[in-house]
């Protein structure tokens, strides 16, 4: 008998792994043995909610993760889709929020590493990043502070890696000033002999630890990542792990020509909890076990325990299994990119995660236990009590505080709405020389180099709505998603989704995740859109403040002729303006209702996925047709807001009219509703005088209604009879938003 | 070379921007020590710091290695300066 | 036989396959350079592409020159041969000393990844030789480290011998300090050697070589190349 055998962990010893005396005692039980030190961090990291999803995961299983183009769907790296012609799509979203508030750079550099990885574990050659990003008010300087050093983090491994982030979406409101948001995308390209799975097989094959050296940084990231941030927090830096973009570099090349290689096995990313997941997670996939010596992991500092070694989070690391006797193959790739690879164990039959310190036996987890034996949790729900109260406000009745000229240049020069050049041009948008519409449009287009089809992509997440209606706010995201890829001529292909949430032992949490979670499932259903990766973040919270409800969806589609794309600028004068979509007054959940009236309150946007169905096919025809001049997304801001973006990015001005009655008993805030309300499923879009017929015929064809506005051109964006601004006020406003805010220092 | 020769010396390295080089990092943090309430603070420089920890005999000739390190690696000449410390330690 | 351009790779070198894709939309053909071999294919013209060579650790490039490949790169220019430098490969030729000056952060302390106007400046080197003095050109910019520096007197020698390639600009050519985007001095984006031979551009020629991506401008560079030595003989 090699361990001595081990004493009940006190209290304290458990609550430093986020584990239960509930959850303790039903692993020695299923163990039939009490737990040692080693075990129980192990057990503890992978019981953690980050790493089990015990308590998301029931209700996750709502969601469809099945289509005819999905190959792969959640449970591995990342999520697949096949493009045609032997060409596959994988990609995945993942927050970074715990670690970003405690080390805005790091954090978030490490967060867009780890999506990477996730991405080229798959075989995949990643060919993009996305962001999706909430911060406080910009008015406080430490929001800015910590906004400007994410945007730093991003920039440096992104633009050091040398994958290009073309897309995002950052919205800014107070909610988040204690719970930072940080979530990031990758999209990766793999040829279908290339894609490798994440699972390990065939006893007696090595198992290899490569890329960068093991120290005891981010030990308990896990389990960090599951509770809540308290002041503490600051005490805990040294969980911070430091990116290295350049080693990363090394270790995807040397990855990608490894995918393929008759040699390689499995492959995995080494991320939350280490060794210890990605190690139990590959076997318990494969059916079969992993012995591990630690003594054969090259570390980067002394004296560490087998504790530290397979807890550690040190980044850059991947874990893979090779066919027995082709180790020195795999090893000459390693090597001639400077890279370490240990074997550091071996496949073994019995399902079971085995931990050896030199001669020494340390730990022996049976992978039932350590990777499925934890007790799912539903935590008890609530709907909050104010919210009908809320929910029946009429945010139209209440005075406005300012004219509407000067509500849409308030509007335009917020940061939600405004220009972001300031952030995307610290990121390397254009690298792969494939970015055929980078960002600050509505979505990115890539070209796939040696076909006419090219893939769009988008991350949209719920904004205000979804404090008051998280179901709808969800649905309303995905249907934003599925608009924004329509503008640019995509039909999409998947979604991925990061789920972010406060503190689900809160009630009210709770039933916000249940809400959101049902949101996901119905609209992503309705829209016909599997759901192949994601991500869940809990415990956004500080000192009992959690963050409202925020799902952020990924949404990856095809363009079937890249050659053959709209922009979101109006672009010649005298081209026609039409709104395609409902007419709507309402104020419930816009932009503008933060802004002037702070409060969120009464009914958000009505959802119609049938109409919006429609509208998104007809828009798609009429840009593959080469129809429009401009399509845009009509969201947050209104159409007041998107008018203007449309005027700006094309540097003309307009006239339009709404066609809309005032009726006689018009609540005081009816032109406002008019202007800046956000109902949803509405395209603004510019023609061509001779081409209107044909914009018709298509409109008419979908049965989807369209409405004339006006004419493109002037040097001021009238609307008639309500508000006029001149474009240069627009534009300055715009251009100084967010900008303006950022280069305050 | 008998061992008992050698020894252990630690060279710390301080490379800065030469001053004729605008330092936009060395104006930042100038800036912002004056906005903390530091008004004293006149010119900020930015640079890096090296430490080497290596092995030798004579500290003469360790010293000319350093020196070699800096010239050949650690600085660019056409922008950097660079000093360094080297002392010995004991066992 | 086309023209052939041996593209460099170094560890942590990114745009590499950007490049060979330029080279071949001007109708040459590319091969890789490993920076741990001293072959260079039999190339007419090396490029140094962009990226962070050895992470950009110590400094852009620091590392990069010693690299076996750099030995020949100079032979290589040293006999007359062509050599391009982007971004982190002219961060390379001036830490071996192939181009004089060095490449300091950008004055604004931040990465930029957008589009410049440059205005050319000479066309007597291969690179521009399709060109005419004063045409602009759109090209991207993408880096932390590209404010050019150099002594005041090796300054006035490079505009006494006409050495600087690219300036940054307006549209039109104007020459004015909004124009440049990273403080560079004398608003210098590109310089040549005295041989003419080597060419080092902070700006990324190769990301403009298709108009769907934005801007054809940067073809000019590559097919300049692939004309000159063509109608040279070789």
């Amino acid at each position: 008998m090699t361990q001595a055998v081990p004493e009940a962990p006190t209290q304290a010893e458990l609550r430093e792994i986020a584990l239960t005396r509930a959850e303790y005692e039903s692993a020695s039980a299923q163990l039939g043995r009490a737990l040692n030190p080693l075990e129980l961090g192990m057990l503890g990291a992978m019981w953690s909610e980050h790493c089990s999803y015990k308590t998301s995961k029931p209700l996750l299983r709502q969601l469809r993760s099945t289509g005819a183009r999905v190959v792969l769907g959640p449970g591995e790296n990342a999520g697949v889709v096949d493009l045609g012609d032997d060409l596959l799509c994988c990609f995945k979203i993942e927050s970074h929020n715990h670690p970003s508030a405690i080390e805005p750079v790091q954090g978030a550099a490490t967060g867009v590493g780890g999506i990477l990885r996730d991405v080229f574990a798959m075989g995949a050659r990643p060919v993009a990043l996305l962001d999706a990003i909430r911060f406080g008010d910009l008015d406080q300087s430490l929001q800015r502070h910590r906004f400007a050093r994410v945007v730093e983090g991003i920039g440096f491994y992104g633009n050091c890696i040398g994958v290009p982030t073309v897309g995002g979406e950052t919205y800014f409101d107070s909610a988040y000033s204690d719970n930072c948001l940080v979530n990031a995308m990758c999209v990766g390209l793999a040829e279908r002999s290339q894609l490798v799975r994440a699972v390990a097989s065939g006893p007696g094959n090595p198992v290899m630890l490569v890329g960068a050296d093991t120290g005891r940084d981010g030990i308990h990231g896990a389990t960090f990542a599951s509770v809540q941030l308290d002041e503490s927090a600051d005490e805990r830096r040294p969980a911070v792990q430091v990116g290295n973009p350049y080693l990363e570099k090394c270790l995807l090349e040397a990855c990608l020509e490894l995918c393929g290689h008759p040699a390689l096995v499995g492959l995995q990313d080494c991320g939350a909890a280490g060794l210890t997941s990605s190690c139990a997670e590959m076997a318990h996939r494969g059916g079969v076990g992993i012995e591990i010596d630690v003594a054969r992991v090259s570390r980067r500092e002394l004296g560490m325990s087998p504790y530290q070694v397979m807890l550690s989070e040190s980044q850059e690391r991947m874990v893979l299994v090779v066919e027995s006797g082709q180790e020195d193959a795999v090893r000459q790739i390693f090597d001639r990119w400077d890279l370490h690879s240990d074997i550091i164990g071996r496949v073994i039959s019995e399902p079971e995660l085995r931990i050896l310190d030199g001669p020494v036996r340390v730990a022996t987890l049976p992978l039932g236990i350590l990777v499925d034996g934890f007790a799912e949790r539903r935590p008890p729900s609530r709907r909050p009590i104010d919210l009908d109260s809320r929910l029946a406000a009429d945010p139209l009745s209440s005075p406005a505080p300012w004219s509407l000229e000067e509500s849409w240049l308030r509007l335009l020069s917020s940061p939600n709405c405004g220009e972001t050049r300031w952030i995307f041009r610290q990121y390397d948008h254009q690298v792969g020389d494939d970015t055929v519409r980078g960002p600050g449009g509505d979505a990115a287009v890539l070209r796939i180099k040696g076909r006419s089809d090219g893939l769009a992509m988008t991350v949209d997440g719920a904004h205000r709505s979804a404090a008051l209606d998280p179901r709808q706010g969800t649905a309303l995201a995905v249907a934003e998603a599925v608009r924004n890829l329509a503008v640019v001529g995509a039909e999409p292909l998947a979604l991925t989704n990061c789920l972010n949430f406060g503190d689900p032992d809160q009630p009210e949490v709770m039933w916000q995740m249940e809400e959101a979670v049902g949101g996901l499932a119905e609209a992503a259903l309705a829209f016909g859109i599997p759901v192949v990766s994601g991500n869940v973040s809990l415990y956004n919270d500080f000192q009992g403040t959690g963050i409202p409800p925020t799902p952020m969806v990924g949404l990856v589609g095809q363009v079937p002729a890249v050659a053959v794309s709209t922009g979101l600028g109006f672009r010649a004068a005298g081209d026609q303006i039409y709104l395609i979509g409902p007419a709507g007054v309402e104020l419930a959940g816009s932009e503008y209702q933060r802004l002037a009236q702070g409060a969120v309150m009464g009914t958000p946007p009505h959802l119609d996925v049938a109409a919006e169905l429609v509208a998104a096919a007809a828009i798609r025809d009429l840009v593959r047709g080469s129809v429009l001049s401009s399509a845009h997304d009509c969201s947050l801001g209104g159409l007041a807001v998107t008018l203007a973006e449309s005027c700006i990015a094309g540097g003309l001005g307009a006239v339009v009219d709404f066609p809309l009655a005032i009726p006689s008993q018009a609540p005081t805030g009816w032109a406002w509703g008019v202007l800046f309300g956000e109902t949803s499923g509405r395209y603004l879009v510019s023609v061509a005088p001779d081409l209107i017929d044909l914009l018709a015929a298509v409109c008419q064809g979908h049965g989807v209604p369209v409405m004339k506005l006006g004419v493109v051109g002037g040097s001021s964006i009238s609307i008639g009879g309500l508000a006029e601004i001149a474009l240069e006020a627009a534009t300055r406003a715009s251009a100084g938003g967010l900008a303006g805010f950022m280069e305050r220092g | 070379m008998p061992t008992d020769n050698r020894h252990r010396y630690i060279a710390e390295v301080v490379v800065t921007l030469k001053p004729v080089v605008n330092d936009p990092q060395g104006l930042v943090v100038t800036q912002a020590l004056h906005a903390l309430g530091y008004p004293e603070v006149g010119a900020t420089r930015v640079g890096k710091f090296i430490s080497l920890d290596l092995e030798g005999a004579e500290e003469s000739q360790v010293r000319a290695r350093v020196e070699e390190m800096c010239r050949r690696l650690l600085r660019n000449e056409v922008i950097e300066d660079y000093r360094f410390q080297l002392r010995r330690e004991e066992p | 036989m086309p023209v052939r351009f041996g593209i460099a790779v170094f560890p942590g070198t990114w745009s590499e396959r950007d490049c060979s894709h330029a080279v071949s939309l001007a109708g040459g053909e590319s091969t890789f350079l490993w920076h741990a071999d001293r072959d260079l294919k039999g190339s007419d013209c090396v490029v140094l592409p962009g990226g962070f060579a050895h992470g950009d650790y110590l400094r852009a490039g620091a590392i990069a020159r010693f690299a076996p490949l750099m030995d020949a790169v100079a032979e290589h220019a040293r006999a007359g041969g062509l050599v391009l430098g982007i971004c982190n490969g002219f961060q390379i030729l001036c830490e071996a000393g192939l181009l004089p000056g060095a490449l300091l952060r950008n004055r604004g302390l931040q990465f930029l990844c957008q589009p410049t106007w440059l205005r050319v400046e000479t066309v007597s080197t291969r690179f521009l030789a399709g060109l005419e003095v004063g045409n602009t050109l759109e090209i991207p910019i993408s880096h932390g480290e590209g404010r050019y520096y150099a002594d005041p007197a090796t300054l006035a020698q490079l505009e006494a011998e006409s050495r600087v390639a690219l300036r940054y600009s307006g549209p039109t050519g104007e020459l004015a300090d909004q124009y440049n985007p990273n403080g560079s001095l004398h608003q210098i984006a590109g310089i040549l050697n005295e041989q003419r031979n080597v060419l080092g551009m902070m700006p990324h020629p190769e990301r403009a070589c298709e108009a769907l991506l934005g801007s054809s401008d940067g073809l000019a560079l590559f097919s300049g190349v692939v004309r000159s030595l063509v109608a040279a003989g070789r």
